[in-house]
Parts: C-alpha cells; structure tokens; sequence
C-alpha cells in the first residue's frame, strides 16, 4: 500500500471549519480596533479647494481626520509603481488621500478614525470638501479624442503605446487572398469578491513592531510595501491574509491606499485600527477591469489559414496605473490562442479616464484577446463557407510542434513559447462532449419549432504560473505532525488541501498529519502572490522539492539507525520501513527525534528514539558542519518561463423570438491543466470560472455617465449571476504534462472565464444570422441589433442557418411559446442530468 | 454649525440566538448583522453587500431566512435567530453542513453561512427537492465562487442526509 494523494478528489480540509462559522476574514478579526472611514470624491475630475472639518469634531466617539497635509514623508508620496514598463511612458498613481487632484469617482480624500464605523461615517457626512469641477474624461472614444486631460501632463491621455511585429504583416496582407477587418469591444466589469477588500493594524509600542491583517493576494507584497511607506524595518513589520472571500484580481494591487492609511493611523493612535470596505466603496474605490476597443485586420487563404494579423486595440486603464499595463500586454499576446497567426502585428495603446483604475481580473486581458480572435475565427468561416471547428482546426499548432515559440514577449518579459497542448485532441473531445455534428438536425427541429438555437465556440491558451518563484517551507515534528508553509495566499482555491496532497505523495504520509500555512510572513517571508493562475505550479512544486529534500534526509538518518541503504528503504503513512520487510521501521516523529541531538525525552518519540541513537563520536561535533538540526526541508521554485494551459469551450443557446433574451441551454468545456493535484478543486475552478464569464457575457457592466458617475454601483444594479443565471457545465479533461516542472502540473484558476463572451457571442449570431460585435449583450441590445438588422443597417452572415426562415408564428403577438422546456428533451442539444 | 456632541442613545436589546438568550446594550439603528458580529462576536454571519441583495448574511429568524443586514437588532428584540454557529459544530456538522463538504459547495466560504442557513430553511419545508427546484432555492444567494453548480448538487445530497438520519432517528425509536 503506498499513499498517493496526488490526483484524488479529497474533501478540502478548510471546509469544516468555514462551514461552521469558523472562518477568521479580515472583519472577523480585530474585536477591540477603532473603525477607520473614508470620505470619497464625488466628483470624477475636479481640484479641491477646501476641506472643512469643524462640523465633524462634534461627533461623540471621534478620534481622528486626517486629509494629505497631515500625511507625512513617504505616506504622503505616491502610492508605487509596481511594474512598470519601458513602454509605460507616462505612468500615474495615486496618493493615499488625494492631494489637490481628485481624479474618480470614489477617490479617497480625508481619513476618519472614530470608535466604530456608524460613527466615523457620521464624521464622514459632516466633512465639506469644496471642489472646482473639471472636465471628465470617460470611456474609451473620449480618452482618444483627448479634448480633455485626465493628467495634465500627460499627451492625448495616452499612458503607454506598444508594439510588437512577428514577420512582415504589410506585405502578407497584401498577399492574402481574402482580408477582414473587425470592430470589436468588451465592456467594463469588476472581480466582485464577496468580501470586500479590508485592512487592520496593530502597532505594538514595547516592540515597535507592525502587524497587519489584510484581506490581500499578496502579503508578502503589502508587507514590504507598508514597511516602505511607514520608513519600518522590513524585520519590523508582518503580514498576515486570513480567510480572504474571494479575490480573483482585485486583491493583487497593492498597496491600496487603505492598506497604508490603516496601518499608519495605528501607529499614529498607538490603537488597533480597523477597515472594511462596504460594497459601494468596492465599487467606487477598488480595481476594475475588461474595458477595450480591438480593430482586427486579418489575411487568409481559400482555406482558412491565417496569412496576416493585424490588431489594434485602445485599452482603459482608469485614472492611474499602479499595475502597470500588464493587462494588455497579455490581450496583445495571448490573444493568439492555439492559433499560428502567420505573420502579427499588435499594437496598443493604453488610456487615463476618470474612472476607476484597472488592475487584472480573472483572466486579465485574456477574455478580450479570445474574444477578438474567436470571433475573427468566426468571421473567416462564414466568409469561406466553412464549418467553425474546421477553420480552427486548420490554424491550430500542432503537437508535434511543441514546444512553440511565437517569437513575442510575454507579460513576464520572457519568450511567449508555449510548453505542451494537443490542441487537435482537445478539439475533438469538444465536439464529442457537444454533439457538434449532430447539431443542424437540432437546430432545424429548434427551428421548425419556432424556435431560435444557434452553437458556438471558443478556444484559448493561458499563459499559467508565472515566476519568478514562490517557496515551500516543511517541518516534521516528533509527533510526526507535518508542518507546510508557503508565502502566497489563498483566496477560496483549496490550498490547505491540495499543498497537503502533494506533501502527502511526496513524503509518503497520512493527508490528516499535514498542516498547510498559507499568506503568513512569519512563515515564510519570499513569496509572491496568488494571481495568474500561478499558485499550484509554482508554490506546489515549491512544496514537492522542499518534500523530496525531507524525505531524502528522513531516509539518511533512518538508514543510519536502521543500518540500512537508503534505496532500501520506502515511507508509508509516515512510517519508514524497509521495502519486503515492514517489520523494520521507525516512524517519521522518529526520525525528527533523532534528526536533533537535542534529546530531551518530552514525548513518547523521543523516549522511543533513544533506543536507535547512533555512536557518540567524540571528535566530531553532535550536527555535522553539513548539517542542520531538525526534519525540515526548504526550497523555492523559480521557472525559466510559464506553462501554458489550454481550453476549449462551446454553448447552445436560445434566443427568445419575441424579447431576445438569451438562454444557455447547454455549457461543455474541455480543459487542460496538465496533472491534476485534485481534480476536485479543478472543476470546482472551472465552474466559478465560467460562471464568472456568464456574467461578463451577459450581465455585468460598469455603467458610467458622462459626468462619470458609476449609475449601478450596488448589486441591484450590477447584474452578477445567480444560480438560475449560470448553466449546468459538462466538463472533460485532457492531461498533457509541462515538461517544465517537477510535478509537470499548469494552473487553473482563469482558465474557466475566459473564452465565454467569445463562445456566447459566437452561439447568439448563430442563432440570429448576423454578426454579433461587442460584449457584453443584453436582451434590449440584442433587439435594437434585431430591428438594425430588420432595416439593413447591420449585416447578416454570409452563411446564417440559425435564423427561421418565415417569422414564426409563435412569435405572433399574444400567442404563448413553445412551453416546452428545451432541456427535458432528450435531444442533442439537452442539457444532461446533473450528476450527484 | 458647530454644537451639541452628537450622542446616540442606547437600547437594551435581547435576542434568543441559537437557543440562547443574549443581551446587548446597543444604538436603535444598529444592523442585526452587526449585532450578531460585533456585539455578540458570533462572525460566521457575513456581509456581502449591506442592501438586502447577496444573501451572505442571511440568518433563520423564528425560523424563516432573514437578511440580517436589513433588520435592526431592536426588531429582533425577543425572537429568535438561527445563525450558522447554529447549525452544528466542527465535530458533528449538521446534514446541510456535510452535503457542502461533501459536494465541494464552497471555495472561499464567505457566502456560504447564507447558503446554509437559506438551504436549512428550505429543506424544512421542501425535503425532497428535484434538481430544478434545488437550483430555484438558492437562486436567491450570490456566489462568487461556485458557479453554483456544486451548491446544486449539495442541496439534493442534503436532502437525502436528512432523510437517512431521520430513518435512523425512527429505527432507534422503535
Ligand atoms: S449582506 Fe445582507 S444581503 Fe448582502
Ligand atoms: S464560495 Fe466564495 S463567494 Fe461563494
């Protein structure tokens, strides 16, 4: 019997805890803190004046306000930039409290800190700041015309401009039998953890040492960046992320202005401080994403090959850039998917408006750049009369091909070179899963019906476990309790499960003796972060090496003890025992027990150890100058490149004849991930991933005016989708292993949301007969296309079939439609029973 | 306009919380979201959006699901709420509980309290939900993280949890 917990679907370990109330997120703690407020701009471009705060002093239980003035040395500075680029010519960040400039809608101007928080927002309301208003700059078409300047000294709004060219894109498509040219946008949306974002400090004046508690994604980053800010030595300073509810994004930036306001009053106040967003600060306040305008100019020959690519895209960055442009530089590169352009040309501009910053959402950048090639993909097919999957299949690279080099740069500044995929493979799992064959019998039957169906699909690679590293901390104690730590962070992804199966395969012990810390800087202070999908390749192998060093030294001492070789030697359920012959062995407290000549005999593994301790030489020192007291193991994880996941995804959906609401009758996603740790959390990924995706599809948007003001910024009004929003997804799996790290795993966290505006766009026009351009798309949207459609003001495909060739009667006023419910029917395209 | 200290009157409020009578001094428009939380320190109610519409912080007021986020602790005075610290400990977690470990009906957990204590109250009432009606029952609960899928499935399996222990609880009777 051998434990190999790697690839099992085991219950998370996290859940008995969460699901019993004894989650510990960032408002849950800190019982005894003062509540910190903000008040906020209101205005989305304007100079302060003045601030008045006398009418706020008369709030009983005040006990501070703070506005930029009252900032000193570095916290009064600009917040960092984090990456910055050579191409990011003119970036932009904020101040923690704004400085004679507001520059959003939700800017955070002065700082209250009062004895709970309906008390500070009390002071808050009682605060007047006069405002001089200046013109906003909002949305895209706005920033480019540049009539107005979101930062004065910065020309046309522009932030960054990129370029990157692969082979000579004029004259290849110049050359091309047939050419296209696409106008495509995505709209803005927004991570929308459910936990808001939070901070709380406590300064301790005997040490004159920092805690922090922040519902971060990286807390080694705020650590050293609050160190910074507050003039602190980095020794003097720790950061914890407890329980996080949900992050996807959001939660990367970093420092926000709160995670350096919060801390700094602490120490001010000498008082624990407290803050925790509410969801209209969430709104206002913390990063949006998705906003772009993509033209694609493409070449292709009679059969769908790619000659020449040709993207232009203009990006809205918000007002500030902290992030840097890390968002479209992985539109401009990942939007290639498994697709070999030809030759490509890419450029970008990126772009200040008063509105929200960006930082990356799920997916980051990757759901706009699937969304301009798949329906680029699209658009060739119906231009030649070809089926979707054909064209595609045409352009795939194939796997004998790997690994593939696009010749481009990577959002990490390394070559964009994909590891492994059989894209052809997944392909053709897809359209098993879907029944793409099978679907002109259904849609005709959908048709005679008066019925509007239409099929479609998307496929992307994600570029998955960026570096530079991450590391894995494991500690056997004499009980032969297992201690795990690794600096990122969780944020719902199981790690406390799947760290333990790796280290249970690994080192060949019981799942139940292992205890995974996560997100503590005491723990382990190098680390990066959770985001980009990077957690499980790069803090799971982090873990797998530091493993394999433990047991390569368990099995050093217990040979010794033993009088044994090493190779003779095996560890099951954390005992070491020798192969063929069990009766020999000692278990891995044991060995702990023995690994420290420090032998006092607290416990019944020491007592039991005494009886192996080994010849006492007199002229050697007890721990070997080679040598380190303890069974313990580190090591850090640093890859040449990321790995490359890839997926692909397809949808029927209906079309409602009379209101054009959009229906998904079915969802079918195939993915590759490499291995995986637990397939479990995978689908679990998947899923939320794709739900996520619905939303940005079909339902959310950032809905600015013109003045700037953000028109839905509550969950009435931003439209995130409820159970009976998202369908049932049907999922398969292909493995095909990253020869780039030990466990040879990609990551999963993105994957799911981000060819989904591509597949429901591509589903809708299928169904209606014309093309369908930009995302999100609500019914009235998809009615005023209808009625443009009607007048010739928008094209048809080419090659429309979804669309009923007479008006159907049941589109008749007053005449009820086909009450059936489309996925009781055993039909290729229903919806199969969920599986329990 | 400066004046008078803004000085807020304080209530005696008590509420019968998982069984047990709690008393708390507290201002009339205190949230019974925050009472749970900060005054009677029991956490596992989150607040996902403060306006009535996620569900996070949904509790069993004299039975039937409340959004504690939209009621005042002064409303609750002398009834009684079920909040997830109700619903069953760590070492023997109640059917709805073990169906979402089960299912994997949770990734970061924040909703969840809301789904538990909404599911709790249904299943009171519909036990033997299909799997339409089992979607339609959350439906009224946003998640982040799930895509809702697994908190499907955990619904029907909690059905049939409760029913094995209830054959149980009669096998044992007779
Ligand atoms: S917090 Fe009460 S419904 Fe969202
Ligand atoms: S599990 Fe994270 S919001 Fe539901």
């Amino acid at each position: 019997m051998t434990t190999s917990m790697f690839g099992a679907p085991v219950q998370r370990r996290e859940d008995p805890r969460l699901l019993t109330g004894g989650g510990r997120y960032l408002d849950d703690l800190g019982h005894d803190a003062l509540a910190a407020a903000l008040v906020r701009s209101p205005h989305a471009h304007a100079r302060i004046r003045d601030i008045d705060v006398t009418d706020a002093l008369d709030v009983d239980g005040l006990v501070g306000i703070w506005t930029h003035e009252d900032l000193p040395g570095r916290v009064g500075e600009p917040l960092p930039l984090l990456i910055p680029h050579p191409t990011l010519t003119h970036g932009r960040t904020q101040y923690a409290l704004a400085r004679d400039e507001v520059n959003h809608v939700g800017e955070p101007v002065v700082l209250v800190v009062a004895r709970d928080r309906y008390v500070a927002e009390d002071a808050c309301q009682r605060i007047r700041v006069d405002y001089e208003l200046l013109s906003p700059v909002v949305g895209i078409e706005d920033a480019r015309a540049a009539t107005h300047l979101v930062h004065d000294d910065v020309p046309d709004n522009v932030s960054a401009h990129m370029l990157q060219e692969v082979g000579d894109v004029e004259s290849a498509m110049a050359a091309a039998p047939h050419t296209l040219e696409l106008d495509l946008s995505i709209e803005r949306s927004a991570s929308m953890p459910l936990e808001g974002r939070g901070v709380y400090a406590r300064w301790d004046d005997e040490r004159e040492e920092l805690r922090i508690y922040s519902s971060t994604q990286t807390s080694t980053g705020v650590r050293a960046a609050v160190a910074a800010k507050l003039d602190l030595p980095l020794a003097k300073v720790e950061c914890i992320a407890p329980d996080v509810g949900g992050g996807f994004g959001v939660k990367i930036n970093h420092p926000w202005p709160e995670e350096v306001l919060v801390p700094w009053a602490a120490r001010v106040l000498g008082r624990p401080v407290k803050w925790t967003e509410d969801r209209r600060e969430h709104f206002v306040s913390s990063a949006h994403e998705r906003g772009q305008l993509h033209r694609v100019r493409v070449g292709f020959d009679d059969d769908g090959r790619l000659l020449a690519l040709d993207v232009k895209f203009w990006h809205d960055n918000g007002a500030y850039t902290p992030y840097g442009i890390i968002v479209p530089i992985i539109t401009s590169t990942q939007l290639l998917g498994p697709y070999k352009p030809g030759t490509y040309r890419v450029e970008f501009w990126s772009l200040y408006t008063n509105t929200v910053l960006v930082t990356p959402y799920r997916g980051a950048g990757r759901p706009q750049g699937c969304f301009a090639m798949e329906r680029t993909m699209d658009a060739i097919a119906d231009e030649l009369g070809l089926d979707r999957t054909e064209v595609r299949r045409r352009n795939f690279i194939q796997p004998d091909e790997m690994p593939w080099d696009h010749g481009l740069l990577f959002q990490d500044g390394r070559p964009l070179r994909y590891d492994s995929g059989d894209f052809p493979a997944t392909l053709a799992t897809l359209e098993r899963l879907v029944g793409w064959d099978d679907f002109a019998a259904y849609r005709d039957q959908a048709r005679a019906e008066g019925r509007r169906v239409g099929l479609g699909i998307g496929c992307y690679v994600e570029g998955t476990g960026v570096g530079p590293y991450e590391g894995g901390h494991i500690q056997v104690e004499t009980s032969g309790r297992v201690n795990v730590s690794t600096g990122l962070t969780s944020q719902g992804q199981g790690h406390e499960t799947v760290f333990a199966q790796v280290v249970a395969s690994e080192l060949g012990v019981r799942l139940e003796d292992v205890h995974v810390t996560t997100g503590d800087t005491r723990r382990m202070p190098y680390a990066v972060g959770t985001f980009a999908s990077r957690a499980a390749v790069m803090s799971g192998n982090a873990i797998a090496l530091a493993a394999r060093q433990v047991r390569a030294k368990a099995l050093r001492i217990a040979a010794d003890a033993l009088e044994v070789s090493p190779e003779d030697l095996e560890i099951v359920d954390g005992d070491v025992r020798v192969k063929g012959a069990p009766d020999t062995h000692m278990g891995l407290g044991t060995v702990s027990v023995m690994s420290n000549p420090l032998r006092y005999a607290f416990d019944e593994a020491a007592k039991a150890a005494t009886q192996f301790a080994g010849s006492n030489d007199p002229d050697k020192p007890p721990v070997a100058d080679d040598e380190e007291p303890g069974l313990e193991g580190k090591d850090f994880y640093s890859p040449t490149q990321a790995t490359f996941a890839n997926g692909m995804h397809a949808a029927v959906v209906e079309t409602d004849p009379v209101t054009a609401e959009v229906r998904i009758l079915r969802y079918c996603v195939v993915h590759d991930c490499g291995p995986m740790i637990n397939p479990m959390v995978v689908e679990g990924q998947v899923h939320g991933g794709v739900a996520q995706g619905v939303g940005g599809a079909l339902y959310e948007r950032m809905v600015y005016d013109g003045g700037g003001q953000l028109l839905n910024a509550s969950f009435m009004d931003f439209l995130m989708p409820y159970a009976s929003e998202v369908p049932f997804i049907e999922t398969d799996h292909l493995e095909t292993p990253s020869p780039l790290n030990p466990l040879g795993i990609k990551g999963a966290g993105e994957a799911g949301c981000i060819p989904v505006s591509a597949v429901i766009a591509s589903a809708i026009e299928d169904a209606e007969g014309f093309p369908i351009r930009s995302m999100p798309i609500s019914p009235v949207e998809l009615w005023e296309l209808r009625r443009r459609h009607e007048r010739g003001e928008w094209p048809s495909l080419r090659h429309a079939h979804g669309i009923p060739a007479d008006p159907p009667a049941a589109t008749a006023p007053g005449d009820p439609r086909d009450p059936r419910d489309p996925r009781d029917e055993p039909t290729p395209a229903t919806r199969p029973e969920e599986q329990r | 306009m400066s004046g008078d200290p803004v000085v807020e009157e304080l209530l005696d409020v008590t509420v019968t919380v998982n069984g047990v009578p709690r008393h708390a001094r507290v201002p009339a428009r205190r949230l019974l979201s925050d009472f749970l939380r900060h005054d009677l320190g029991l956490t596992g109610t989150h607040v996902g959006c403060e306006h009535g519409v996620c569900g996070a912080c949904t509790v069993l007021l004299d039975g039937r699901p409340a959004r504690s986020c939209l009621v005042f602790a002064v409303t609750a005075q002398a009834h009684a709420v079920t909040t997830v610290e109700g619903l069953g400990t760590r070492e023997a977690m109640g059917p709805v509980q073990r169906a979402f470990a089960e299912c994997h009906g949770l990734q970061c957990g924040f909703c969840t309290p809301g789904f538990l204590t909404t599911v709790t109250a249904y299943l009171e009432e519909h036990p033997h939900p299909t799997q339409d009606e089992a979607r339609e029952a959350i439906s009224g609960n946003l998640c982040r993280c799930t895509g809702y899928q697994n908190i499907v499935r955990s619904v029907l399996r909690a059905a049939e949890l409760r029913e094995a222990a209830e054959a149980d609880a009669t096998a044992g009777d007779s």
